[in-house]
């Protein structure tokens, strides 16, 4: 090959290099490694890290049952070694897999389009309130304090430099969201109202009548939501313009926070305000049905500077998980899931004292009567279980209390060992 | 296709025709032409200010946007309802039934069309470029 | 003569709710440990949804063959070279896969206790390292999701430095050149956008470039070997130039596949760049993603790095949420981290030595196809290619045949097209990037592939023009697709199923 291209060393594909940029020094990496030696170093890893406790953790990132047949499918090269699917000719399959993937939202958020997929759901949240900008030509952004406190992060650090000026309000006692507030701060520059639900605290909002009184001031709301198990029992936010949401409860592994996959989904009149790709339905040069990337003016590699965002990989791999996920568990399965994860956590909240008293799906708030929640924690993973998320570090008004979630991977005896140690008596 | 004789035409490739204190704008044959199939023409509501020589829209194709200059100044009276459902009549008829926007012309802009180029003019124009 | 493809078997399938049928379910939950909560009592009744509407009902087995059918449908990095440029399409060592699928990995929550998860953290430090040494920068964030995720950062804390030196400045400088996401960047942390016409041997000019940059100009976001696949020469009088106002450089790392071992930014003065760790360090596509956007600065950049950062204290890994100077956060939690663990068993697969060496095979497979394409394609540019090299149409337009022509065509012979129409700077663009995974057999039936096009385009453009002939699926109407949008399958749209 070297002497086709009239050369006589690989040193010569790179001669013409200026000589003060070329690096001719030795990279301070360690040599190559055996197959064996990478598996060897990664499990030695993993050994340092948490192994056989059982966790009740949530926050964002849920412990569910991963089906086999998810890894089964997204192992197949011609889903893992693929690109984005421009040429529509020879990338049918992730065409159809996302087609099926956009009406399933639709079908779980009860909105009427949904793209191919987000980086993850904090990532989501502001791209979400640039729509609303954009669809409203107003500037404000009101926050809820109950939506992830990382998600709000993100939506900060998004839109300082837009002249979006972002707002936070508070909650109410029972731990949804503090209507009067709102109302009070909802004047004719807000263009998205920002809610989770379930919400951080795990607590359902009552959508429509927040959608009434956003609506009403002719603001955009915008439902967030991290639990997507939720949407097998819980009603849909149907009356939001816009849903956006994490789906990694959907046989995405927590992996220590990522890669997961989120959402948007809208109301159809703001079909050309979604970011990101979107797959459409047409037929071929035969006359059959086919799919192929549609509106694709919204984006940077057309619009560049005007583009709606400028997101380029989404999570395509991520949202097949999901996907199959979907279809595995099916109309049926969605929803016993779900009042499997209600009922679990029903049963650990009896016998734990109750921050906040609005309804919840499967996390919630308990007081930690007195004691710390590191003490507590403590005390469990002596037990070999991982305990809730103290909240001081979010919320410094909730200092005493923690964040518990438990899933149908949750056990009972585990969860009276947690009852135990919140008991008074099993202090010491 | 030729050029309707008793319209002005633009460098942006953008026609205007205007009667009285109205002005009808839209886009050549040439323009579609370029864009190809056109999918989505984005327009101003009634009520918008347009200024000479800014955009006020935007027409797009499956792989391109292309943004449209105002003409003339003035407040627009009626953006064309067809379009929003037909793109494709931009590309069949865009001296015709496919126009863009009219527009009531501002006060002092009455005679904005004297500065625009001939039918013949635009014809050259298309034709060296 | 068609050398690679030949008819194999493509499966017909109908979409995943035509299939359905009513109780039907691929899934089985243990018998309930706990009491049976009743939705409507414990939500109430107004909370407790209705039956998801049309939701799939299929067996497990139909689930499996549904996507297993679609997968037929699509072309793959393991069926053949996938030379999409600047997309650097190579080869997914499976290794990586099961590496990131072990148990305490893949399942850490990014909640556990730190004393817990010292293992992951450890991996975030290691790759950490290994990326600042490959790029002689001095520090590295890992919590960018894709590359365009790592552009937003990279600008936002050149926004942050330059607001705390009292002035953010307003313009960002752009060659014409570019991947689309830079303006798109730059325009999203406020800043205004100005292109920078190339010369004519596709680089920074460097004359337009000094009367460009003012006082007003924040930075230069420079693609490094650029679009054209060509090293930018002149890169240290580039940044002497921004440097010397005050302003700062950005490079698009999307290339840097070509310079892993043979050259190092933070050595020619880039402030901070961004790698697609999808690209260079070969974790799959996936069919678009997921990606992961590393962020490399220098010295003066440090304090602004997302939030947060690891750190060392009493011989253990810590999370610092204590930084002040911040840009903040840019996604939940540490990044898209089981991507950054497959780039890291990349890394240790190759060591020091083989990623320079397969930077050199990169660059070798490019001018290979370069040389036996040449006289066929005209050459964009005829400065020495790095790891793609770019061509246009102009001969072949001359018989109506344009650059998605010959793309389209690329598939009969089992191939998936190069990158079409990019970059915007060269007329009919065919982006070819073989990567150094690719064997020179596969080399050669490519070219020969190309070639036989060419001469096609000459004795029968109509052929060409009307391509892919060998697909399940014929070319997709697009035009139908965007003027009447339809993106959920709808219960009264059953349309006929496809059929072959």
């Amino acid at each position: 090959m070297l002497d086709a291209i009239g050369l006589k060393t690989e040193e010569d594909l790179i001669s013409y290099l200026p000589a003060d940029v070329r690096f001719d020094r030795r990279l301070a990496i360690e040599n190559g490694k055996s197959e064996f030696e990478i598996i060897e170093y990664f499990r030695s890893l993993a050994a340092r890290n948490a192994n056989g406790y059982a966790s009740f953790l949530g926050a964002g990132v849920y412990h569910h049952y991963r089906p086999v047949l998810v890894d089964t499918i997204v192992s197949r090269g011609e889903f893992l070694t693929s690109y984005t699917p421009y040429q529509a000719e020879i990338s049918q399959g992730t065409l159809t897999s996302i087609f099926e993937f956009q009406t399933m939202i639709c079908q779980l958020t009860g909105m009427d389009v949904a793209n191919a997929s987000m980086y993850d759901g904090s990532s989501a949240v502001p791209e979400a309130a640039m729509m609303a900008v954009r669809v409203t030509r107003r500037d404000k952004v009101l926050v809820a304090r109950t939506v992830h406190p990382e998600y709000r992060e993100v939506l900060h650090t998004y839109t300082q430099h837009q002249g979006i000026p972002v707002e936070e309000f508070g909650y109410q006692k029972n731990g949804t969201v503090d209507l009067d507030e709102l109302t009070r701060k909802l004047d004719e520059s807000v263009a998205a109202v920002i809610v989770q639900s379930p919400n951080f605290f795990g607590l359902l909002e009552q959508i429509e009548e927040l959608s009434s009184a956003v609506s009403r001031r002719g603001a955009l709301l915008v439902v967030v939501f991290t639990e997507a198990v939720s949407l097998g029992i819980v009603r849909p936010p149907k009356e939001a313009d816009i849903v956006v949401g994490e789906l990694q409860s959907f046989a995405i592994s927590p992996s220590y926070g990522g890669p997961y996959a989120g959402i948007i989904a809208a109301r159809e009149k703001y079909i050309r305000q979604l970011p990101g790709r979107l797959v459409g339905e047409t037929t071929d040069a035969a006359g059959n049905r086919a799919f192929c990337l549609t509106l694709a003016t919204r984006e940077q590699h057309i619009r560049r500077e005007k583009a709606t965002s400028n997101i380029c990989t989404n999570q395509a791999l991520l949202a097949l998980m999901a996907t199959v996920f979907m279809s595995v568990y099916g109309k049926q399965g969605l929803r016993e899931l779900a009042l499997q994860n209600l009922s679990k956590a029903h049963y650990l909240a009896s016998k734990l004292d109750l921050r906040f008293d609005a309804p919840f799906f499967n996390e919630f708030v308990v007081r930690t009567d007195g004691r710390s929640p590191q003490q507590i924690n403590s005390k469990l993973l002596g037990k070999n279980i991982i305990g809730g998320l103290p909240l001081e570090r979010f919320y410094p008004e909730l200092k005493d209390s923690m964040l518990l979630c438990a899933t149908e991977m949750s056990r009972r005896e585990d969860m009276d060992t947690i009852a135990t140690a919140f008991s008074a008596v099993d202090v010491s | 296709m030729s050029y309707p004789e008793t319209y002005k035409y633009t460098k942006e490739h953008e026609w205007v025709r205007i009667e009285g204190g109205e002005a009808t704008v839209g886009i050549t044959d040439h323009a579609q032409h370029e864009l190809g199939d056109i999918v989505f023409v984005d327009l101003p509501k009634p009520g918008t200010q347009v200024t000479k020589g800014q955009t006020f829209g935007s027409v797009e194709s499956v792989k391109a946007v292309s943004d449209i200059y105002a003409p003339v100044s003035g407040d627009v009276i009626a953006a064309n309802d067809l379009l929003a459902k037909n793109p494709e009549r931009l590309n069949e008829d865009p001296h015709g039934a496919a126009w863009l926007i009219k527009v009531k012309l501002a006060g002092d802009s009455q005679n904005e069309g004297d500065s625009l180029m001939s039918a013949a003019d635009y014809a050259k124009y298309v034709g060296a470029e | 003569m068609i050398k690679k493809v030949s008819r194999h078997i493509v499966q017909n399938e109908p979409l995943l709710f035509e299939l359905s049928s009513p109780g039907k379910a691929g899934y089985q939950l243990p018998p309930l440990d706990v009491p049976d909560f009743n939705p409507e009592e414990v939500l109430g009744r107004s909370y407790v949804r209705d039956e998801i509407e049309d939701f799939p009902e299929v067996s497990e087995f139909e689930t499996l063959r549904h996507f297993s059918r679609l997968s037929t449908w699509n072309y793959a990095i393991d069926l053949g070279l996938y030379p999409l440029g600047s997309c650097t399409m190579k080869y997914n060592p499976r290794v990586n896969e099961l590496v990131a699928r072990t148990e305490g990995i893949a399942w850490a929550h990014p909640y556990q206790p730190e004393e817990l998860s010292q293992g992951c953290m450890e991996i975030v430090a290691a790759l950490e390292r290994a990326l600042a040494e490959i790029t002689g920068m001095d520090a590295v964030t890992l919590q960018p999701a894709a590359g365009a995720h790592g552009e937003f950062t990279g600008i936002l804390m050149i926004r942050a430095l330059l607001e705390s030196r009292g002035n953010a400045r307003k313009r960002i400088l752009v060659p014409d050149s570019a991947h689309g996401t830079n303006p798109a960047t730059a325009t999203a942390v406020g800043y205004t956008v100005e292109n920078l016409r190339s010369n004519d041997r596709g680089m920074v000019d460097l004359d337009v470039l000094e009367r460009a940059v003012t006082d007003d100009v924040a930075a230069l976001m420079i693609t490094n070997p650029n679009t054209v696949g060509v090293f930018e020469e002149n890169i240290r009088a580039i940044c002497g130039i921004l440097h010397d106002k005050g302003a700062l450089v950005y490079m698009d790392g999307a290339n840097m596949n070509a310079l892993v071992g043979v050259a190092r930014p933070g050595e020619f003065g880039i402030d901070v760049m961004h790698l697609n760790l999808h690209k260079t360090f070969s974790t799959p596509h996936g069919g678009g993603g997921p990606g992961a956007g590393a962020v490399a600065v220098a010295k003066v950049l440090t304090p602004f790095l997302p939030s947060p950062r690891l750190a060392r204290a009493d011989n253990r890994w810590t999370w610092n949420y204590d930084l002040p100077q911040s840009i903040g956060r840019v996604r939940a939690f540490y990044g898209n981290y089981g991507v950054l663990v497959r780039a890291l068993a990349y890394i240790m697969a190759h060591g020091g030595n083989g990623l320079r060496l397969a930077t050199l095979d990169a660059l070798l497979n490019a001018n290979y196809l370069r040389t036996l394409l040449e006289p066929y394609y005209e050459l964009a540019y005829k400065a020495p290619s790095m790891h793609e090299c770019v061509f246009s149409d102009d001969r072949q337009a001359k018989k109506g045949v344009r650059t998605g022509d010959i793309a389209k065509r690329l598939i009969d012979y089992g191939f998936h097209p190069y990158t079409v129409s990019f970059p915007l700077i060269v007329r009919g663009a065919l982006m070819i990037e073989p990567t150094e995974t690719e064997p020179k057999r596969e080399l050669d039936l490519f070219a020969d592939a190309m070639i036989s096009i060419a001469k096609e385009v000459e004795e029968n453009p109509e052929l060409v023009l009307k391509a892919p002939h060998s697909t399940r699926t014929p070319r997709v109407d697009e035009v139908t697709a965007a003027r009447k949008p339809i993106v959920r399958w709808k219960p009264e749209s059953k349309a006929s199923l496809a059929a072959d």
